[in-house]
């Protein structure tokens, strides 16, 4: 269903638009001013004139949009005044720098969620809870299939997996953005000193990461491997769009795993022919969804991405929250997309 | 049931056969007799039997998590599977925190004990009680077992290894021929501990297994590269016949007759067991079952067969309309001798013996029963192609070459029998309905429904088809069709009818059950017609032609 007319936010043929501030949210267009609630390739597109996204994430927005842009970068907390709007950017847990949008004027507050998680995760800002009338959230694992164990504990499992196979090597696929560097912020965390090697598309996004002081292990670029280099007992970070490449034809004898909220299902894991799947995933899950629903005490609820039809319905019938999906597009990440990994092209 | 738990996730795992072999040899080496005969059983499909259906485990479920029915079921269609399902949405249920008890939960029960008395016993319960006891039995398991527990009750229980791989592993645990082991399985496998062991004892001489038919040989799909080098003189062609194989034995202990899928299917065919009974003792014929009238010079086509298959004591008037004949192409025991390790060439020589004494003792009105598969010979390859041609007059599949020296091997072993089977027909057809598949294919439209051409321009339904397309086409097609989706019903959605395929398929006939007037044999796609318009498909007229043409 279209948002009605008169609002604070408006769906325009370019995506979410603040007409009190003459702002997108994460516009599928190029627009003159876009607000950014993180820097994955569907939610920050090249071409606009301005951007205005947490400093955190710069370095990965100029890595993947150019490093030419305009980009305002702001912080947490911040209060801003872009033209009649107040706006604010507050942290999402999702990957670093990522951000909830809170836009308010003539009385009317709303909260766009972005993409986001609940769970504690060492490699970005923990998600703050955030109070509007009229919240705006993602959908994407919104079904109650899907409850996530913490990063730890998963971090755990990948490093037995790894450990377990001292005579090869182990290839974990993660997606290039976020969740790579999660893995290693958390094996770093189980005392992984060993060096890691990375696939190019992950290699590329590892300096914001070294600069915002997140600890991880040491780690390589493949391509400064040496040839011949005995690769037993290695672990190599790549993202999904490179299984079964070409690239990876040292790791043919390869144990391989897939890191992921999609590997929930094991069918889904079938289908792509991965070992293992580890279910790591950087949006909420159903528990998630609810609680941050309920948190953000709005009276008007708006889905998108991903399971939108299913959550709005249970808000209304089982929580009795006015909540409606919002048609539009809202790529949600799927389990065959590899578009938010493959690097900026 | 923890090494079973572990052992299911070692196979589900990996696609490498040799790692499947070494967890499963490694499985049937450290646990108990009783636990790797089950365990034997599960892995060959046997013990599919449903203890609890998936509705009401989802019954069960759903009443400690106080989720709504539409729930669970948007939850099904992602997953595509109720165990697992069922399984994951457990996960959810309000009192999750509270430390399960794991001593004395039962999960270190073996195996054995799990599928002889855990399981059954929730079944046996009704009710309330049944709910409690599945409730308390789940709230003791940790997420992978669940889903374990939850396959064992609703019968879906289903890993990727083959009965062969099973076979082998078995036989290399236990320092065995694999053909020996294969052989002691023949004809089922009731899990014991006993069973297990007789399965797994030293090859004895004199072992008695009077009772069991002998494991088929296969053949693989034709490659000429590998025999082109050779005489085409050195090879048997027969037809290869479109029935279902079967073995028909004379023993001391009476006569059967089982099919490949190792069922004993006397009492489908009683004129075929009234024939062995004509045969002296000690014989086994390896052969098709097939429905062919005595003076007819083919046999019937497989509908004609489908419709003696699975239907105990077959009437009279069922009998003389579709009369069943067993055509022999092998003699696998003669005389009580095992003749597997002779060549081929002797085989049939005994063969064509054994029939010819059979004819002088069946009475003419039963003579058509028991035939010989005819036998060519073929002096160029080059005329290959144009033999294998002529089997569709003969209402065969195409052919089969065996080499004349070949011994009659257990399984598929490539380089002495070759299939080589008719081209399939085809038709371009328009996409017309979609729906999601199951299992890994859940949430991507992969079931597909194409129409074709009636005189009036419009589409009619005419067959469905699953496979044919690669993972990348499928991905593809599946959001083509939620982007041109025109209507839905239920888990169907009819698109815009743009999308031509060519599908192929192994035979066509008149049928009265589908709109279209006709049912094809075994549809699938093999091309995705990008070059074609809808308009250009094929109509219901050229089908007619294609089946006129054939008839």
């Amino acid at each position: 269903m279209p948002l009605a007319p008169g609002g604070l936010l408006q769906l325009s043929p370019e995506g979410l638009y603040c007409p009190a501030a003459q702002a997108w949210i994460d516009p599928w267009r190029p627009v003159p001013r876009a607000l950014i609630t993180h820097a994955h390739a569907d939610h920050a597109r090249p071409g606009c004139g301005e951007y205005w996204a947490i400093g955190a994430s710069e370095g990965i927005l100029r890595e993947r949009l150019g490093a030419e842009i305009t980009l305002l970068p702001v912080d947490y907390g911040q209060l801003h005044r872009i033209g009649a709007a107040r706006v604010s950017f507050h942290a999402a847990g999702h990957v670093l720098g990522s951000a909830q949008i809170r836009l308010e004027a003539g009385g009317e507050s709303w909260l766009v969620s972005g993409d986001y998680k609940r769970c504690a995760d060492p490699s970005c800002e923990p998600f703050e809870p955030v109070q509007a009338d009229v919240l705006i959230s993602e959908a994407t694992f919104g079904l109650p299939i899907y409850r996530w164990q913490s990063g730890a504990e998963i971090a755990a499992e990948i490093l037995a997996w790894w450990r377990s196979a001292p005579d090869r090597p182990s290839v974990l696929f993660a997606y290039a953005f976020g969740k790579a560097q999660r893995v290693l912020a958390e094996l770093h965390r189980l005392g992984v000193s060993d060096e890691v090697l990375l696939h190019g598309a992950v290699e590329r996004l590892m300096a914001p990461y070294r600069q915002a002081g997140v600890a991880m292990p040491p780690t390589r670029p493949l391509a400064e491997l040496e040839r011949g280099a005995d690769l037993s007992g290695r672990l190599l970070i790549a993202p999904p769009a490179a299984h079964r490449s070409r690239g990876l034809g040292r790791f043919t004898k390869a144990q391989n795993g897939f890191v992921s909220g999609w590997m929930a299902v094991r069918g889904a894991r079938h289908r792509r022919g991965y070992g293992r799947g580890f279910v790591m995933s950087d949006h909420a899950d159903w528990s998630g969804l609810l609680q941050s629903v309920r948190e953000s005490r709005a009276q008007q609820v708006y889905v998108t991405h991903g399971q939108s039809n299913v959550l709005a319905r249970y808000l209304r019938e089982v929580e009795g929250i006015n909540a409606e999906p919002l048609e539009g597009h809202f790529e949600a990440e799927r389990f065959d997309d590899e578009q938010a990994t493959a690097p900026a092209s | 049931m923890h090494a079973f738990a572990s052992l299911f996730q070692q196979l589900d795992g990996t696609s490498s056969t040799s790692a499947k072999l070494e967890a499963l040899n490694a499985y049937f080496q450290s646990v108990p007799a009783a636990d790797a005969a089950w365990a034997l059983a599960l892995l060959m499909g046997k013990r599919r039997k449903r203890l609890i259906t998936g509705r009401r485990l989802r019954e069960i479920c759903l009443a400690v998590t106080g989720l709504p029915e539409w729930l669970f079921e948007a939850c099904h269609a992602q997953v595509g599977d109720s165990a697992e399902t069922v399984a994951l949405v457990w996960q959810q249920r309000p009192d999750r925190s509270a430390t399960p008890n794991q001593a004395g939960t039962g999960l270190e029960q073996s195996l054995a004990q799990w599928m002889e008395q855990r399981l059954p016993a929730l079944a046996a319960l009704q009710g309330n009680e049944q709910a409690e006891a599945v409730q308390a039995c789940w709230r003791c398991l940790p997420a992978d077992q669940l889903l374990l527990v939850n396959k064992l009750l609703s019968g879906g229980f289903r890993v990727g290894v083959s009965t062969g791989l099973v076979t082998r592993a078995v036989a290399r645990s236990a320092g065995l021929e694999e053909a020996l082991v294969a052989h002691r399985l023949m004809g089922g496998f009731t899990p014991s501990a006993e069973a297990f062991a007789a399965l797994t004892a030293a090859a004895g001489h004199g072992e008695d297994l009077s009772a069991k038919p002998y494991p088929f040989f296969l053949a693989s799909p034709l490659e000429l590269g590998q025999l082109e080098h050779t005489s085409p003189e050195s090879w048997q062609l027969e037809w290869k016949w479109d029935g279902i194989r079967g073995q028909l034995i004379h023993r001391a202990g009476g006569c059967s007759l089982w099919s490949r899928g190792e069922e004993l299917i006397n009492e489908a065919f009683p004129e075929l067991i009234a024939l062995a009974e004509l045969l002296p003792q000690g014989t086994a014929l390896d052969g098709e079952v097939i429905v062919w009238h005595g003076d007819a010079e083919a046999p019937e086509s497989f509908a004609s067969l489908q419709r003696r298959l699975g239907r105990k004591a077959p009437s009279r008037s069922l009998q003389r309309d579709c009369p069943a004949a067993f055509v022999a192409y092998d003699l696998l025991e003669h005389q009580g001798t095992d003749l597997r390790q002779q060549p081929l060439q002797q085989r049939r020589a005994l063969l064509e013996q054994l029939h010819q004494h059979w004819l002088q003792q069946a009475d003419t009105a039963s003579s058509g029963r028991l035939r010989l598969s005819a036998t060519q010979s073929l002096q160029r390859w080059s005329e290959l192609n144009e033999r294998r041609d002529q089997a569709r007059p003969q209402r065969a599949e195409g052919l089969m070459l065996k080499a004349l020296d070949s011994p009659y091997l257990v399984g598929r072993k490539r380089g002495h029998w070759w299939k080589h089977k008719l081209e399939p027909l085809r038709l371009d057809a328009v996409l017309l309905y979609a729906q999601a598949g199951s299992g890994k294919r859940a949430n991507l439209y992969t079931d597909y429904s194409f129409g074709l051409w009636n005189g009036e321009g419009a589409l009619v339904t005419f067959a469905k088809a699953y496979s044919g397309l690669d993972d990348g086409e499928i991905r593809q097609l599946d959001r083509w069709i939620r982007a041109h989706t025109t209507e839905r019903f239920g888990p169907v959605r009819a698109v815009e009818p743009l999308q031509v395929f060519e599908l192929a398929f192994e035979g066509i006939q008149p049928s009265k059950r589908h709109k279209c007037g006709f049912a094809v044999r075994f549809p699938r796609i093999s091309r995705w017609r990008t070059d074609k318009p809808a308009s250009e498909a094929d109509s219901l007229a050229s089908a007619r032609a294609l089946m006129e043409q054939l008839a």
